[in-house]
């Protein structure tokens, strides 16, 4: 098929989606804020989302880290700026890579998991079962995600903050003969509040589309194998395609003003 | 004398074209056993899922002790459903919780029950189940399938339900255990004055457990009748299905010639 129609009919597909989308998040928070609650399904969601994404995300940020040093270092070489390196390598990571690396990274761990399991939960009934046992499913299954996707995102960015910048600091000392103390001098001098609060804002907004996409579209899940299968990777593409979307238009709100 | 429990009147399902149920009607008689009976894919779980509300139904009206619980939104609705206990056709056991916890569900989850009580009342409807406190913590995984149907079978008698319905309960049962279950089933009714509505295709279960039986045929309840009439109904379709001939007014579409 021509491939710019492929793009429409995904665009309108997601369109024709959006009203369901939107109400499904807000029946999820209009209930998820009212009692019971349920601290077992919120700890676990936690844990799965924050705890266990740390090694994928670290890893993501150590080598995004060094990268951009050795990278703008050949660069800035050219014109002698190499000064400028730990300045850009903390407001790259702090703004753009750090919640948009953890982001994606958490779409593919952590949304793909939401799905396949909600998918093969609502397949097998057990979302029924859910209510037949006087539970209801968006407070029991969606709001813990919803919120774990939300504060867990921000916190594993603070992390991938913190590892990036370590990732470029020890390639600029050890490779590109940077004094220690003149390079976290550097970091630091620059840096203003206002960009760690936007990349954490940012890793607020990427947590919840990745939760909802997952919740979404394992909700929703066709029967069958190949419907899980399906809800999966709708659920990692558009959580993707919204994160790159939405850095763009909080960026925009940051800092166009 | 005989109150009615649930009363359907021209409950209609289709999904797409396939209609499904067209108008069925069926009174269920308080603390009494009512088996449907019907061919595969007639629609017998449709029928449950519609009383439950985990289906909504296209036209009609269902009320459980007089209150319509079609688009049930209302608290009264919710309640009414709230005394009902399912057993799923596949089992619908939360694959990510153990056994007991499984069983405990609504205790703990909906009724606030702490957890060394639930746990302990678990056990104990395991065993009227005729399941050992060794499977207690395994997961559902770890069991058989006639184990499972049995933990599932606990979990929907769990917390006394006044009304309990049971997707066959017996299939996948060795003769000894599906015995067992018929027992359970006909006491929980007998002794407990729990209304029971129940769907096999076993006709020696049908014989234990019902007081009533009804068949469901091309969307409608075909056939209404005491158990003791089902050898002499008077109807070709119900005595085909009793005798379990191939041959008679009910067309099976194999692929012959
Ligand atoms: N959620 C659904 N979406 C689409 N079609 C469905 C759905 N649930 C049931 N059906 C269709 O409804 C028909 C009746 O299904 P149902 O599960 O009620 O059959 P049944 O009488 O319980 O059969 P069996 O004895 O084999 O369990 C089937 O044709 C099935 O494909
Ligand atoms: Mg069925």
């Amino acid at each position: 098929m021509n491939p710019f129609r492929l793009i429409g009919a995904g665009v309108l597909g997601f369109c024709a989606n959006l009203g369901g989308i939107v109400a499904f998040a807000s029946r999820a928070i209009g209930r998820g804020v009212t009692p019971p609650y349920f601290p077992r399904q919120y700890l676990r969601q936690f844990l799965d989302i924050g705890y266990y994404s740390l090694p994928v995300v670290g890893l993501t940020a150590i080598f995004t880290g060094a990268v951009l040093a050795l990278q703008s270092y050949t660069g800035f070489q050219r014109f002698q700026a190499e000064s400028a390196i730990p300045t850009i390598v903390v407001l790259s990571v702090v703004r753009e890579l750090g919640p948009v690396l953890a982001g994606l990274m958490v779409a593919g761990r952590v949304g793909a998991a939401m799905a396949a399991e909600l998918g093969t939960m609502r397949v097998t009934e057990q979302i029924d079962a859910l209510t037949t046992l006087s539970t209801d499913p968006y407070r029991y299954l969606i709001m813990p995600r919803l919120v774990g996707g939300l504060i867990m995102l921000p916190l594993l960015v603070v992390v991938a903050d913190l590892i990036g910048v370590m990732g470029g600091y020890l390639i600029a000392t050890l490779k590109l003969g940077f004094g220690s103390v003149e390079y976290l001098n550097n970091t630091f001098r620059y840096l203003q509040t206002m960009d760690v609060v936007s990349g954490l804002t940012k890793a607020a907004v990427f947590g919840f589309i990745v939760a909802l996409m997952g919740c979404y579209h394992g909700f929703y899940s066709q029967r069958g194998a190949q419907g899980v299968g399906v809800a999966t990777t709708r659920a990692v593409v558009t959580a993707s395609i919204l994160i790159l979307t939405s850095n763009y238009i909080v960026t925009e709100l940051f800092f166009s003003g | 004398m005989s109150q009615v429990k649930i009363r359907i009147r021209g409950v209609s399902k289709r999904f797409g074209a396939n209609v499904v149920l067209a108008g069925a009607d069926l009174d269920v008689e308080a603390g009494k056993s009512t088996v449907v009976i019907g061919g595969s894919g007639t629609g017998k779980s449709v029928l449950i899922k519609c009383v439950l509300g985990i289906l909504e139904p296209d036209a009609g009206s269902i009320q459980i002790d007089g209150v319509e619980v079609v688009g049930g939104r209302t608290r009264e609705a919710r309640a009414k459903r709230a005394e009902c206990g399912m057993l799923f056709q596949g089992g619908a056991l939360f694959d990510s919780l153990r056994v007991w916890e499984n069983v405990a569900f609504r205790l703990t989850h909906a009724e606030g029950v702490k957890r060394p009580e639930a746990r302990e009342r678990a056990v104990e409807t395991l065993r009227r189940v005729g399941l050992g406190a060794e499977v207690a913590d395994l997961l559902p995984a770890e069991l058989s399938g006639g184990m499972q149907k049995r933990v599932g079978l606990a979990r929907a008698i769990a917390s006394d339900p006044q009304i309990i319905f049971f997707d066959e309960p017996t299939t996948g049962l060795d003769p000894i255990m599906a015995d067992v279950i018929n027992e359970l089933i006909r006491r929980t009714t007998a002794d407990e004055g729990v209304t029971a509505l129940t769907i096999t295709h076993d006709m020696q279960s049908v014989r234990a457990i019902a007081d009533t039986v009804a068949m469901l045929h091309a969307g409608r309840i075909h056939w209404h009748g005491p158990v003791a009439a089902i050898d002499e109904p008077g109807d070709a379709h119900v005595e085909q299905f009793v005798q379990g001939h191939a041959e008679g007014p009910i067309h099976v579409d194999v692929a012959a010639e």
